[in-house]
């Protein structure tokens, strides 16, 4: 039934150079080890004492993301929608996430959230409601997501967007309903155009994942802020801080571009 | 031609803001009939034609498809299965190979096992004269072969009735003539067609009826020989002295 030969197909016209972007995160991965080798003392201590929130912040920035991704799609499918009461909502939900700096909203649900529950516990006499308890690493995703998938939702909207318009009607012509249409014809090929963005959404929230420090989880901004505070030395935990973040978001860099790379198609 | 027809189009109107696209349109279409549309741009013969399976809604007016009313959102998925489209820009899936893009619509809407959707594919292939193309994708074929993939991918879905929105309008010359074997094959088939285009050759071979639109109108529908060479209307004559060389 194979008409065509493998060398026609697309794959073997890929090209398989190596990014030589991946020496900076060698040399930064190296400048670590060169630091804790020479300098155990604090650099060692340092990375010890931080290593738990490094897991923290990669954490927080994986389940983020992930309903980020889902959240984010959603919105942006409703702001595409003919039903105008969903579209103006979720248009207001954007606009309205768009205007308050991420910091305020991380505050927001950590200090002002649990208090209006248990208020509202109070006035509907439900004990559930008044015990309400905030967890810090439950508010701080919940804060990202929220904020997050109002960014993210704009960048799938262009996507979409860019797509031309006689791709869905080609697909429904075909008899598809709008969601087979998204999900088979749209969606494959928007994916394609927003991975640049959406590579560069998820380091700039593992970037801001920073914020959570000021709202009691121990990620590795906090972890390192302790270090300092108990050990009276300012300039080494920086350093070694900043070092961790980079090693983490140069290394999402080069994975987002080695996807790009093998998704890329002709257009 | 005496039974029920196939396509009834009933003074349908379709505004785009100030534009009245289509001024009170009337036309029966009856099974097997080959129709071809001409008119100048913006006529409105292409928003009639996508009217027909609702990629454009109309205002005012009844369109009735194989017997089923274009009105509920249930009704009009029915009546784009039975009704293909092809298109001026092709619009081929352009992450989805030949074979896949003839697989889709096959697999997902009429719920195909993959090996008779296969087969189905490689026989349109085969019909339509690129049988080696299956593997490739759209962006390494030809236009007139991505006009043929399209028109295979559409009569994999066994459609009562094909629509062609300028087929051949977006092609380099010497690729026109393989894309209207393809659907002179098929009109000789008795495959039911609306045919927008001003490709005088095919619509003297083909078609039972040709029409001129303008400003949203039917101006005129006759035969096409006698459309072309002994029009009644002094707008049909006017156009046609700008067409014809």
């Amino acid at each position: 039934m194979q008409t065509a030969t493998p060398s026609q197909t697309s794959s073997a016209t890929r090209k398989t150079t190596v990014d030589q972007w991946w020496l900076l995160v060698i040399a930064v991965i190296a400048l670590i080890v060169f630091l804790v080798v020479t300098q155990p003392n604090p650099y060692q201590r340092i990375l010890i004492f931080v290593e738990d929130g490094v897991w923290v912040t990669l954490r927080t920035t994986m389940i983020s993301f992930v309903l980020v991704l889902i959240l984010g799609l959603v919105v942006a499918l409703a702001r595409l929608s003919k039903l105008w009461l969903l579209r103006g909502f979720f248009t207001i939900y954007v606009e309205i996430i768009r205007g308050i700096p991420v910091l305020v909203q991380l505050l927001f649900w950590y200090f002002a959230f649990p208090p209006i529950i248990q208020n509202l516990g109070t006035s509907l006499n439900s004990p559930a409601l008044i015990n309400y308890k905030a967890d810090p690493n439950f508010m701080a995703i919940l804060g990202l997501t929220i904020c997050y998938a109002a960014y993210m939702s704009e960048v799938y909207r262009a996507g979409i967007q860019s797509i031309p318009k006689g791709q869905m009607e080609a697909a429904r012509s075909l008899g598809m309903t709008y969601f087979q249409a998204m999900r088979y014809v749209i969606l494959p090929q928007a994916i394609r155009v927003i991975l640049p963005p959406v590579g560069n959404e998820f380091i700039t929230l593992l970037k801001d994942t920073s914020l959570i420090s000021v709202v009691a989880v121990s990620d590795l901004t906090r972890r390192g802020r302790e270090f300092m505070a108990s050990n009276f030395i300012p300039i080494q935990p920086w350093i070694m801080v900043s070092l961790l973040y980079l090693v983490m978001t140069l290394i999402s860099a080069r994975v987002v571009h080695y996807i790009e790379q093998k998704t890329k198609i002709e257009r | 031609m005496t039974s029920e027809p196939i396509i009834h189009i009933e003074n349908v109107h379709k505004r785009f803001g100030n534009v009245h696209a289509l001024r009170g349109v009337n036309l029966d279409v009856y099974k097997g009939e080959v129709i071809v549309i001409i008119g100048p741009s913006g006529s409105g013969k292409s928003t009639l034609l996508r009217c027909i399976n609702r990629l454009e809604e109309f205002d005012e007016g009844r369109i009735v498809v194989d017997g089923i009313p274009l009105d509920t959102a249930a009704n009009i998925n029915a009546v784009r299965t039975e009704v293909g489209m092809v298109f001026q820009q092709f619009n081929l899936f352009p992450h989805l190979t030949v074979l896949e893009n003839i697989l889709l619509a096959q697999r997902i809407v009429r719920k195909r096992s993959k090996e008779e959707a296969t087969r189905i594919a490689l026989d349109l292939l085969y019909k339509v004269g690129i049988p080696d193309k299956a593997n490739n994708y759209p962006i390494q074929l030809s236009g007139g072969q991505q006009q043929r993939v399209a028109i295979a991918r559409a009569l994999a879905m066994n459609p009562k009735i094909m629509l062609f929105d300028e087929p051949t309008s977006a092609l380099d010359p010497e690729m026109i003539q393989e894309v209207l074997d393809v659907m002179l094959a098929l009109a000789r088939e008795g495959m039911t067609m609306v045919v927008v285009s001003h490709e005088m050759g095919f619509a003297r071979a083909a078609a039972h009826r040709a029409i001129l639109m303008d400003e949203g109108q039917i101006v005129e529908e006759a035969p096409p020989d006698v459309l072309f060479t002994n029009p009644k209307q002094e707008r049909t004559k006017a156009f046609l002295s700008k067409v014809l060389h």
